[in-house]
């Protein structure tokens, strides 16, 4: 039988992902991939899927959905939201039945960002360059959800797991980001380091899947000439000659021309993922390796 | 060879020698972690560097310790193959500050930057963007203090000793001096790259 999950409304931004295209960044291609894996993972696990299944991450809010024939297992993980089956409060975390021709609602986020929503069976849209991943940047993968489109739905292998809850993420109100110094610390004032550690930053409302937008004070270069271009990886604190830092996130672009001054820990990578705009983080230096 | 500089705990940044081909030494470290069966997630070759991500910092450690055995300076591949012609539209947003900047009038930028074969030196920023070398000293300039939020698909663009085509609507920090219509990034094409490594190309300028 053919399943799909029918899309009522989508949502302000609402994208199929998965582990993303890693291993192409010499073509220009971005990882991408849900940004917050830790929660993506979950969700799937609840519904019985592998861990790499693709599903729908939601930003600030979810989508409105109708299971069509046969229905449809779901589970809402990442920012906790309130989920609606069928006119009826549920709660996330849990593996939810929803009937066929019901209709699911996750509303906006009460913490964090970005919530997850997985369907046993896994979301089979076209795979491009071996993913399902939406890719802000490059335009990648399946478009963002719109109204009146059918997802399809795979069929389920493997069983769910019985009974399992899991309690919503602490999201912390101000996350602070352990970061690696480099690799091009050398090309920044003294201070920029001691700035960088000491600030609070604020999450600006540009940001988005290629990075996390930064304001606090301007981060000042020793170095001022040009960088030539070269690769940078998931997690770097790029610093524009406005001294105001990106925090580069899944779909950042492959190469850039400005410093990286640190990179963030990957296991922090969903705490920065699930900072809304005009909450403040910090970025603490570990060791230098 | 130079560093390597850390970037987070299982990547560094391989600083190159002024005469070794990013490439080429991109591909003698794929070769190299093979040898060792280091497990390597991404080698992206930049303009003087190679940055070189591991699955984990064990790998990273067993391969960094063997780079020695890299050869010295692996030196460019010919470039061969025809010349692309690419219509260019010149009515980029930055051309009237590119001129004021350098002194030239814009009939000026526009005969520079289309008076030359320029060649793709390696790929990155997003699929398709190739790094084209070759440009006008002249038309040098630093990129923009802040990167647009978005520039327009097919801009062509300048900035520090590079110009581009921008395959699609991204976020930018170069000078955008035109508009190429030509598709550089087609997923229904073999290669869906247009101007890969090594390709000739030359803008054609059309009113």
């Amino acid at each position: 039988m053919t399943r799909w999950l029918e899309v009522l409304d989508p949502g302000p931004l609402t994208t199929v992902q998965d582990a993303g295209r890693p291993g192409l960044a010499h073509l220009g291609v971005p990882a991408s991939g849900a940004l917050d894996r830790p929660s993506a993972r979950l969700a799937n696990r609840l519904v019985g899927n592998e861990v790499q299944a693709a599903l729908l991450e939601c930003t600030v809010s979810g989508p409105t959905l109708r299971a069509g024939p046969g229905g449809a297992l779901v589970a809402v993980t990442g920012a906790p939201a309130p989920v609606h089956v069928a006119g009826r409060a549920c709660d996330v975390g849990v593996a939810l039945w929803v009937p066929a021709g019901e209709v699911l609602r996750v509303g906006p986020a009460t913490a964090g960002l970005r919530s997850y929503i997985a369907v046993r069976g896994g979301l089979q849209v076209e795979p491009v360059l071996g993913s399902r991943s939406y890719d802000v940047l490059s335009g990648l993968g399946p478009a963002p959800l719109a109204a009146g489109q059918r997802l399809p739905v795979g069929p389920a292998c493997g069983t769910v797991p019985a009974a399992d809850v899991v309690p919503p993420p602490d999201l912390d109100a101000e996350p602070l980001l352990p970061v690696v110094l480099g690799p091009r610390d050398d090309w920044f004032a003294p201070d920029a380091v001691v700035l960088l550690t000491a600030a609070r930053w604020t999450v600006t409302a540009d940001s988005n899947r290629i990075g996390v937008r930064l304001a606090g004070p301007p981060l000042a270069r020793r170095r001022h000439e040009q960088l030539p271009p070269e690769g940078v990886v998931t997690g770097s604190v790029q610093v524009p000659a406005d001294g105001q830092p990106v925090l580069f996130l899944a779909d950042h672009p492959t190469t850039g021309g400005y410093p990286v001054l640190a990179v963030v820990d990957e296991d922090a990578l969903p705490a920065a993922a699930q900072a809304r705009p005009g909450t403040t983080l910090r970025f603490s230096v570990g060791h230098r390796s | 060879m130079i560093g390597p500089r850390p970037a987070g705990g299982r990547a560094v940044v391989l600083d190159l020698d002024e005469d070794a081909e990013p490439a080429q030494t991109a591909a003698a470290v794929r070769s190299l972690a093979k040898q060792l069966g280091v497990a390597l997630l991404e080698v992206v070759p930049g303009a003087q560097t190679v940055l070189v991500v591991a699955t984990g910092p064990a790998g990273l450690q067993q391969l960094l310790a063997a780079l020695p055995r890299l050869p010295s300076a692996p030196t460019a591949a010919e470039t061969t193959g025809v010349v692309v012609e690419l219509p260019a539209r010149y009515d980029g947003a930055d051309l009237d500050h590119v001129a004021r900047t350098t002194g030239l009038s814009v009939e000026q930028v526009v005969h520079r930057h289309s008076a030359v074969v320029y060649r793709s030196a390696f790929s990155g920023f997003a699929p398709g963007f190739a790094y084209l070398s070759g440009l006008d000293p002249v038309l040098r300039l630093p990129r923009r203090d802040t990167p647009r939020t978005a520039v327009p698909a097919g801009s062509l663009a300048v900035a520090d000793g590079w110009t581009a085509v921008y395959p699609r609507r991204t976020p930018g920090g170069w000078h955008l001096l035109g508009t190429v219509d030509v598709p550089v990034f087609d997923l229904g094409v073999d290669p869906p790259a247009l101007l890969g490594p090594g390709r000739r190309v030359r803008f054609v300028p059309t009113s």
